[in-house]
This record gives C-alpha cells, sequence and structure tokens, in this order.
C-alpha cells in the first residue's frame, strides 16, 4: 500500500546534522517503511516562510503528516528507538 | 572603576526610546540600542505589553519596525490584548511595520531523537525581520522553550547563540522572562542579558495591587535606581518617576484670588501666590469643598485650566452641591478649562494614585488643583504622610497653585495628617465649629500665610444661596460673636444708634431753645442799653436847651433893660419864652 506514510523532513543547509538526519531517515524507511511512504525534504533557508506555517522550532524536524494525527519528531534520527516510537511505526511491521 | 566605566560610555551609548510615558526617563533616553534588554517579572505584571507598546511605537512613532515573537499568546490574541489601548495591530501588520510570529510549541508533540538545534527559530526570525526591515524584536518569553524541550544543555547552548545573533544584527529586543523564586527569571536568563535588566512588581498590600518597576541594571549607562509605580490601565503603561524631591521649583509673586472676597480680604495681598499650596483643614459639614470649588471656578473664571481631584463625591455630585452655594462648576466643565477626575481612594493603592495624578497632570497642564480630601487616604501615617509629600511635591515641581482640604474631627482639632502636611503648606486655613447660644456657626481663621500679612480674626462665614459669605466679626466677651449671638448684638448696636440719634436731636433742640432764651436775654438787655442812650441823649438835650434858654432870658433881661442882642430874637414876643429855670416833665 502506498503512500500510507506520508512524511516531510525539514533541514536548513547541508549542515552535517542535517546531512545524518537524511541518511538516517533513508535507512529508517528502507527498513521499515519500504514501498508504503513518501518523503518530501525542505530545506528552509530556501523556503523560510514554511518554517513559520509549519511550526517549525527545532532543526532537523521529523512531521509525519499521514497517517492522521500529525506527529512530529526532533533531531537527527540517530536515535532509531525514539524515531519508531515517535513515529508510531511497530518493528514487527517491517517482517 | 565601574563610575568611570560608566563616565567613558555613557555618552556614546546609543538608547531606542521605548516611548513609554516615564519609562525613557527613567532610562535616561531608552533602552539601549541594537542590544538585548531583558524585562522580567511574575505573571501578570505586564511583560508582554510592555513589549507590545514597545514595539508599537517603535513602529508608528520612532520609524523603526518590529517583530514580536510569541511563545504564549497566539497573533489574534496579542491583536485583542491591545486593541484597546488604540493599537492597530493588524492595520500595522498590513502595512509591514509589525510582524507577529506565534511559535507553538507542544512537549507531547514532539520526540526527541538525537542532535538538534534551534536553527528553526534562527530562520523564522530572520525572515520576519527581512521581510519587513525590523529594528526591534520582542521574544516574549523564551522560558516557555524550557518546559517545551527537555534537552536543557542545547537550549542554553542556542540561547547563548541567539543573543549573540540579535546582537550582531543589531536588533534592539526584549526578552521576557518569569520571574523565579530568589533568581530574577525562573531560567536564569539573565546570565545571557548582562545590558539592560528591567524588573516588573506586582505587590499587594493590604488587599491593593501596586505595580511597581526597577531598573535593575543598565551596564554603560546610568539609570534611575528606584523602584517607579506604574500603571496599567486603559491608556496602557505609564510609568512615573518621582523626581527627587527637591525645592527648586519655581516661585512666582503673582496673587491670584481664591474666590470669595471675604477669604481675599483676610490676606494681606488680597489672595493667594500662585503656586503656593493651601490647606483648608475643617469639620465635617463646614463647607471646604464649596471653598475648594470656588477657588476652581475662580481659576476657570480667570481662564485657567483647573483640575480637581474629588475622593469623596462623583463629578455629578459635586457639581449639584456646590451649585447650591452659587458655585457654578458645569459651564467650565463643558468649556474643558475643568476636570474632575473622581477615583475611590481605596480602589488602588497609594503609589498607583500618585502615578495616576502624575499622568493626568501631565496631559491636562492645569494651573491650579484642588485635592478633595487628602483625608480620605487611609494607611499607616507615615505612608499616608509620605504620600501626601510626594504629592504636595510634585504638585510644587509644576508650579501649581494647590487646594488640599483636610477633614478634622470637631473633638480634635488639627489632625495627625494636617500636623505632617502642615510645614509644607503656604497657606492654612481653619475652619472651625463655633458653638454658643444652643446654636453651631461657622468661623474661619487664617492659621499661617506665608509671605504676607493676614488677618488673626476669627471670621463667621455663611453658606449662603449666594455663595460664601463672610460676615462682620463681633467679639463679645467669650470671642468671637456668631450666629444668633451675633445677630442680637447688632441689634443691640442697631437700638443704640438709634437711641443715640434721639439723643442728638434732642440735645440740639434744648440747645436751640437755649440759645433763644439767651438771644431773648441779649435782646433785653439791648433794649436797656438802648433806653439809657436815649436817657443820655435827652439829657445832654436837656441842658443844651436849658442853656439856651439861660442865655435867651438873659437877652431878653437885656433887651427889657435896653440892651440889644441878636436882631433874630428881636421879634420874638418875650411871652413865648418859657421861664426855663423850671425842669420839664418827663413821662416814659
Amino acid at each position: 500500500m502506498a503512500d500510507l506514510y506520508n512524511l516531510r523532513l525539514y533541514v536548513a543547509g547541508q549542515t552535517p546534522k542535517s546531512l545524518a538526519a537524511i541518511a538516517n531517515l533513508k535507512r529508517l524507511c528502507d527498513t521499515y517503511l519500504a514501498g508504503r511512504h513518501s518523503v518530501e525534504i525542505i530545506d528552509l533557508i530556501d523556503e523560510p516562510q514554511l518554517a513559520i506555517m509549519d511550526q517549525i522550532l527545532a532543526l532537523p524536524t521529523l512531521v509525519r503528516r499521514m497517517p492522521k494525527p500529525i506527529r512530529r519528531i526532533i533531531g537527527d534520527l540517530s536515535k532509531t528507538e525514539h524515531v519508531l516510537l515517535g513515529l508510531d511505526i511497530q518493528a514487527w511491521s517491517a517482517s | 572603576m565601574k563610575p568611570i566605566e560608566t563616565e567613558l560610555s555613557a555618552p556614546q551609548l546609543a538608547k531606542a526610546p521605548t516611548g513609554i510615558p516615564g519609562l525613557d526617563e527613567v532610562l535616561l533616553g531608552g533602552i539601549p540600542a541594537g542590544r538585548p534588554t531583558l524585562v522580567c517579572g511574575s505573571a501578570g505584571c505586564g511583560k508582554t505589553l510592555l513589549g507590545m507598546t514597545f514595539l508599537v511605537n517603535g513602529a508608528t512613532r520612532f520609524g523603526e519596525p518590529g517583530v514580536f515573537v510569541s511563545f504564549e499568546e497566539t497573533s489574534q490574541d496579542l491583536a485583542d490584548n491591545v486593541a484597546s489601548l488604540g493599537f492597530d495591530v493588524p492595520g500595522l501588520i498590513a502595512a509591514k511595520k509589525l510582524a507577529i510570529d506565534h511559535i507553538r510549541v507542544e512537549r507531547s508533540e514532539i520526540e526527541e531523537t538525537g542532535e538538534y538545534d534551534l536553527e528553526g527559530l534562527f530562520i523564522r526570525l530572520g525572515y520576519a525581520i527581512d521581510q519587513i526591515g525590523a529594528k526591534r524584536v520582542v521574544l516574549d518569553t523564551l522560558e516557555a522553550l524550557f518546559s517545551s524541550l527537555s534537552n536543557e544543555a542545547i537550549l542554553r547552548a542556542e540561547l547563548r547563540r541567539l543573543f549573540g545573533w540579535l546582537r550582531e544584527r543589531g536588533l534592539t529586543t526584549i526578552i521576557t522572562g518569569e520571574r523565579g523564586a530568589g533568581t530574577l527569571t525562573r531560567h536564569g536568563l539573565e546570565e545571557y542579558v548582562s545590558d539592560c535588566v528591567i524588573l516588573l512588581d506586582n505587590r499587594v498590600e493590604d488587599q491593593v495591587t501596586t505595580r511597581r518597576l526597577r531598573i535593575v541594571k543598565f551596564r554603560g549607562s546610568a539609570h534611575g535606581t528606584n523602584e517607579f509605580p506604574f500603571l496599567l490601565d486603559d491608556q496602557g503603561i505609564t510609568v512615573v518617576p518621582l523626581s527627587s524631591a527637591g525645592l527648586g521649583h519655581r516661585v512666582s509673586a503673582e496673587v491670584v484670588s481664591t474666590g470669595i472676597p471675604g477669604l481675599d480680604a483676610m490676606l494681606g495681598l488680597g489672595g493667594i501666590y500662585r503656586g503656593s499650596s493651601v490647606l483648608i483643614s475643617g469639620v465635617p459639614g463646614s463647607g471646604k469643598t464649596i471653598l475648594g470649588a470656588s477657588f476652581a471656578a475662580a481659576a476657570c473664571a480667570r481662564g485657567e485650566r483647573c483640575m480637581f481631584f474629588s475622593f469623596e463625591e462623583s463629578a455629578e455630585l459635586l457639581i449639584r452641591n456646590v451649585k447650591s452655594a452659587n458655585v457654578e462648576l458645569r459651564k467650565h466643565v463643558e468649556s474643558g478649562l475643568l476636570r474632575i477626575e473622581t477615583k475611590r481612594p481605596t480602589s488602588f493603592g497609594f503609589e498607583m494614585h500618585l502615578a495616576h495624578m502624575q499622568r493626568e497632570l501631565d496631559r491636562f497642564q492645569p494651573s491650579s488643583v484642588i485635592v478633595d480630601p487628602v483625608t480620605s487616604f487611609r494607611g499607616p501615617d507615615s505612608e499616608v504622610h509620605a504620600l501626601l509629600l510626594r504629592m504636595l511635591d510634585i504638585l510644587k515641581t509644576r508650579g501649581i497653585t494647590t487646594i488640599f482640604t483636610s477633614l478634622t474631627s470637631s473633638n480634635e482639632r488639627v489632625s495627625q495628617a494636617d500636623f505632617g502636611l502642615s510645614s509644607l503648606m503656604d497657606t492654612w486655613f481653619f475652619l472651625v465649629d463655633i458653638e454658643s447660644n444652643g446654636e453651631r456657626n461657622r468661623g474661619l481663621y487664617a492659621l499661617k500665610s506665608r509671605g504676607m500679612s493676614h488677618s488673626n480674626q476669627i471670621r463667621e462665614y455663611l453658606l449662603t444661596g449666594d455663595g460664601v459669605k463672610f460676615v462682620e466679626a463681633y467679639l463679645g466677651v467669650d470671642g468671637v460673636l456668631t450666629g444668633s449671638a451675633r445677630l442680637a448684638r447688632e441689634a443691640q448696636e442697631r437700638i443704640m444708634a438709634q437711641q443715640q440719634r434721639e439723643d442728638v436731636v434732642r440735645r440740639r433742640r434744648e440747645i436751640a431753645s437755649q440759645r433763644a432764651a439767651t438771644q431773648r436775654q441779649i435782646a433785653e438787655l439791648q433794649a436797656q442799653i438802648e433806653a439809657q442812650d436815649v436817657e443820655v441823649e435827652r439829657l445832654i438835650a436837656q441842658e443844651e436847651r436849658r442853656e439856651t434858654g439861660a442865655e435867651t432870658d438873659r437877652a431878653a433881661m437885656g433887651a427889657s433893660r435896653g440892651v440889644h442882642g441878636n436882631g433874630k430874637d428881636k421879634s420874638q414876643p418875650a411871652s413865648q419864652t418859657r421861664h426855663d429855670t423850671r425842669e420839664p416833665m418827663r413821662v416814659r
């Protein structure tokens, strides 16, 4: 089932944290959400107004837009367990 | 070292005016331009309003657009809250003079999954600033972040970076912070903001709230160090810098009327000095308010502005009540020369009263002020005294002619408040009850009037439908005669005068008749003299005749003897010649 998870990652420029977050997100999605997700990466340096519109404070921020409710997790997504918890993804669903 | 540093850097330090009445005065110009200032205080003490006022004034008066970053209230709430102050927040936003960014952080929504920073805040702030070219920023209140984000180490590092960033961009910033126990802010924001710290305080004493403001720190600048009361009402924030009570106020030699001719007459110069202070102490019902109102009406009639602080009567009530003594205030209120400020003494604390008074004085710029009565302020003596002292100072430094009325109880002629005040007052009138003959009458005397001679008499006055009337003083055995005793005395004097008039008439008549008698006597004596004169003449005539007759006889005898005398007598028959030796019979 495609697009079950609609995720959006906000970063600001090519900072180490941004790059780490992008890499971690890609790995997580491949591992746990293969084929049922869409990911958008937004660089606020280019679109700063989106920071206001989407209530972004800390960076990087990952927002789970779908399924509802909206959830947001912050940080470079290095703590996988916290990410799964934040996105409400059960580890077993990967198997 | 510190004073030197202050002296050296004070002239260079650029300041950004807040436009808040009084605050800039206390700050000697404003908050440091291009640097962050911390405003801290407990909940509800006006931090947000201060911040918003700073931005709105910046946008509307100083040409400095501003960004308000709110961590608590939404843009809508903020706009609504200040709309009553006449701040058109949506209009300013539309005109790109103001931007509001509400940063909402829900801890429950956030899962921390590793390294992060607050770059999002910087981006938002930077974006908003660039959109309107902001020079001013308010962050209200950053401490909300501490409850939203659990990683305090990151947060503190980011805050330090934020202040550096704001400073670098030369933004005049106000950061608000909630007051903590024993510290200025709960999370120690003061450690990042070292330039200027303003503390707002909201104390409740005896169930009345007093707001105070203090400049805790202002690096590189002198500043007022006291706690200054401030107002937070429909006029927004007003800080009241209570200037040090100097005695360097203007002194005028001009004399103004008290509005009551009889009262003016008691004073050597026919009135009181402009800018002087008058205390009218009196028992209840002695007409203090009417005297005050008379003065107000007189001031307005001269075309001067006057402010009447009425602490006991509402404006309408005051106008109606004094009208009964023919003191017309309404027309002056309508012409805008008179303002009646009514506030319950208990409605707020002393500081607030002073602050309020000072603000209204500065707005209205009256030349005279009536405070009726000062005794309505209740509290510890020392505080009331301090209040009145400062009130008087506020008025004196502005050169305002002041009438204070003071209520005294009948058995204690001088109240404690009066004693405290008396040394500061230039003129002191005392309204007393004179009880005698089973009635109460009103008397007034001038206890003192600096710089002029004044009557030492207790004068009786009447509150008539035609104003305050002073009546002639009668001194009796027991002092001044008043009321019916005076009337009796007046009647007595009238009778005496009548008697005296009658006496005069009678004496006149007496003298007139005496004079007539004398005149008669004079006439009689005169007649006597005349009779004597006649007698004398007759005797002389007789003597002459006798001599002539003798001569004739001798001639006749001579003729008969042939001796001719005068031819003239020759023809006369001898028979015609009487024998003259005999005296004729005289009939009176």
